[in-house]
C-alpha cells in the first residue's frame, strides 16, 4: 500500500503487578483507514487505546504516531492524535463553547484558526444550538458528541475512539456513523465497540482482542469467510478460550 | 500553554459557588476579627499613650489580622488544591491534559498560578481591611506591606505543598487531609527548640510579621515553593513517561 502509516504499535505489553494485562500487542493504521477493535468485556480494548493515546505507559513496546515516537517526542506526537476515553473527559461547570475552546488551545491550534476548526467541530457533532450550555446540564448523548468534539477538534491525523455510541439513540448512532466514516476519508481512526454490525458498517479491518491477546488481525472480508460476521466472532473468541489455534 | 491552564484554573475556581461561599465566609470572619481589634485597641488607647514607647495602632491591628489569616489559609487551601489535580483524575478528566500535547512544567505551573491568583486576591483584599485603619489614624504603610508579602509567600508556599499532595494520589481527601497534616506538622515545628525549627515556614513569617524583612527568610521561601513544585513536576513527568 503507498498510503503513509499513521499509527504504528510494536510489541505492547502490560504488566499490573505480576499480572499481565497485555501481551504482545501489535498493529497499524494507514491514512483513510478504520480499524474497529473488538472483544469481550476485560479483554484490554481501554487500555490498549489508553497506551495508544499516550494516556499510558507501557511496560514495553513503543508507539508511533505519524513517525513521532510517543515516549520521546510526546508533543509532537501527541499533537497528531484525538482521543476520547471510555468516559469523556468533560469539565461539567465550563460551557461547551469554552470548553471546546480550551481543549483546542491545548491541542495547540493557533487563534487563527480557530473560529474555523471550532465551527466545523460543532457542527459536525451537531453541537451549534449548545454551545451555551454547561456540560453538566447536557444530557448523556450530548456530552457523549462533546466528548468526541473534544478529540476531532483539532483535526488531528489519528482519532481514537473509545465505545463514540454508547448512550446514544438511534438517530446520534447514524449521525456519529456519518461522522467516523466522513474523518475516515482525512484521517485514521481506531474504534472500539461491542456492536458487530457497526463494525461491519464502519470498518476496513477488525482488530479481535482476547485477555490482552490479538486472536485476529485482518480485513472484514476475511472475517466474512465464515459466513456472518456475528458467527466468526463467535467463533474465533471460543476457539481462542478452548485453547485450539484458529 | 502556562497561561492558557492557569486562566482556565482561576475561571473554573470562580464558576463555583463554593468558592464564593468560601470567599464570603472569610471577608466576614476577618472583619469580625478585624473590628474585636479595633475595639480592644480603643479600649486600652488611653493606658498605652501613658506609656513611653507604646505600640502603634497598626502593630496592634494589622499584625494579629495577618496572622489569623495565614493559619485560615494554611487549613483553606489544600481544600483548593485537592482539587487541581486529585479530583480531576477522580472525576477523569486528568487523561484530557496527559495525553494533550504539553509538558509536565507547564501543566503544574499553569495550576499553581490560577490558584495562585485567587489567593492574591483574598490576601490583597485582606490588605485593603488593613489599610483601613487610615481613615481613624496614621498607618505604618512599611509594617503593612511586609505582612502582606509574609502572607503571600505563606500562602504560595502551602499551595505548592499541596499541589504536590494531590499530584500523589486519586482520591481528594486524602490530598487535602495529607497537606493539611504536613501543614500543622511544620506549624507545631514552629514550638521546638533546635535546629528543626528553621524548617518551619510560620517561622519564617514571623519575622515579616513584625515588620522585618530578611533575605534569608525569602530565600527559605523560595527554596520550599521551588521543591515542591519540582517534586510535583517529577511524579507528574514519571507518571506520564517520556523526556518530557
Amino acid at each position: 500500500m503507498s498510503t503513509p502509516l499513521t499509527l504504528s504499535a510494536q510489541h505492547l505489553t502490560l504488566f499490573r503487578g505480576r499480572r499481565c494485562v497485555i501481551e504482545d500487542v501489535s498493529l497499524e493504521l494507514r491514512r483513510g483507514e478504520v480499524l474497529g477493535l473488538l472483544g469481550h468485556n476485560g479483554a484490554g480494548k481501554s487500555t490498549t487505546l489508553q497506551m495508544l493515546a499516550g494516556a499510558l505507559l507501557p511496560t514495553s513496546g513503543h508507539v508511533e504516531v505519524c513517525d513521532f515516537d510517543l515516549s520521546r517526542q510526546a508533543d509532537l506526537g501527541k499533537a497528531c492524535l484525538g482521543f476520547l476515553p471510555e468516559h469523556p473527559p468533560l469539565y461539567r461547570d465550563m460551557t461547551v463553547h469554552n470548553f471546546l475552546v480550551f481543549a483546542a488551545r491545548l491541542h495547540r491550534v493557533s487563534a487563527a484558526q480557530l473560529p474555523e476548526f471550532l465551527a466545523l467541530a460543532k457542527q459536525r457533532c451537531g453541537l451549534s444550538e449548545v454551545g451555551d450550555k454547561l456540560i453538566g446540564t447536557l444530557s448523556k448523548g450530548y456530552q457523549q458528541r462533546v466528548g468526541i468534539a473534544q478529540a476531532i477538534i483539532h483535526q488531528p491525523a489519528v482519532v481514537i475512539l473509545d465505545e463514540p455510541t454508547v448512550g446514544l439513540d438511534p438517530t446520534q448512532i447514524r449521525d456519529i456513523r456519518n461522522l467516523i466514516r466522513e474523518l475516515g476519508n482525512s484521517s485514521s481512526v481506531i474504534l472500539s465497540t461491542h456492536l458487530l454490525n457497526e463494525v461491519e458498517s464502519l470498518c476496513d479491518r477488525a482488530l479481535i482482542l482476547q485477555n490482552g491477546k490479538v486472536i485476529f488481525n485482518d480485513t472484514l472480508a476475511e472475517m466474512h469467510r465464515y459466513n456472518d460476521i456475528e458467527s466468526s466472532f463467535i467463533r474465533l473468541t471460543a476457539m481462542q478460550a478452548e485453547g485450539v489455534a484458529p | 500553554m502556562i497561561r492558557l491552564i492557569a486562566s482556565k484554573e482561576f475561571r473554573c475556581l470562580f464558576a463555583s459557588p463554593s468558592t464564593w461561599w468560601m470567599l464570603a465566609l472569610l471577608q466576614f470572619i476577618f472583619a469580625w476579627f478585624f473590628l474585636a481589634r479595633v475595639d480592644d485597641y480603643l479600649l486600652v488607647q488611653a493606658q498605652l499613650a501613658q506609656s513611653g514607647n507604646a505600640p502603634g495602632a497598626t502593630i496592634s491591628i494589622a499584625a494579629p489580622l495577618a496572622n489569623v489569616l495565614s493559619i485560615v489559609l494554611m487549613m483553606l487551601i489544600p481544600l483548593f488544591t485537592m482539587r487541581l489535580i486529585a479530583e480531576e483524575r477522580r472525576n477523569q478528566t486528568w487523561i484530557l491534559l496527559s495525553t494533550a500535547p504539553i509538558s509536565s512544567l507547564h501543566i503544574v505551573l499553569g495550576k499553581f498560578l490560577g490558584l495562585l491568583a485567587l489567593l492574591s486576591l483574598i490576601i490583597v483584599v485582606c490588605g485593603l481591611m488593613m489599610c483601613a485603619i487610615a481613615f481613624g489614624t496614621h498607618v505604618d504603610v512599611g509594617l503593612i506591606a511586609s505582612n502582606v508579602l509574609g502572607v503571600w509567600l505563606l500562602a504560595a508556599s502551602y499551595a505548592a505543598l499541596g499541589l504536590y499532595f494531590s499530584a500523589l494520589t486519586r482520591q481528594p481527601i486524602v490530598a487535602a487531609f495529607g497537606a493539611l497534616a504536613v501543614s500543622l506538622g511544620l506549624w507545631m515545628l514552629e514550638m521546638s527548640s533546635g535546629m528543626v525549627r528553621v524548617l518551619s515556614p510560620t517561622v519564617h513569617f514571623q519575622a515579616l510579621n513584625s515588620g522585618l524583612i530578611n533575605s534569608s527568610d525569602l530565600v527559605y521561601f523560595g527554596l520550599f515553593i521551588g521543591a515542591f513544585l519540582g517534586l510535583t513536576i517529577h511524579h507528574i513527568r514519571r507518571e506520564r513517561g517520556g523526556a518530557r
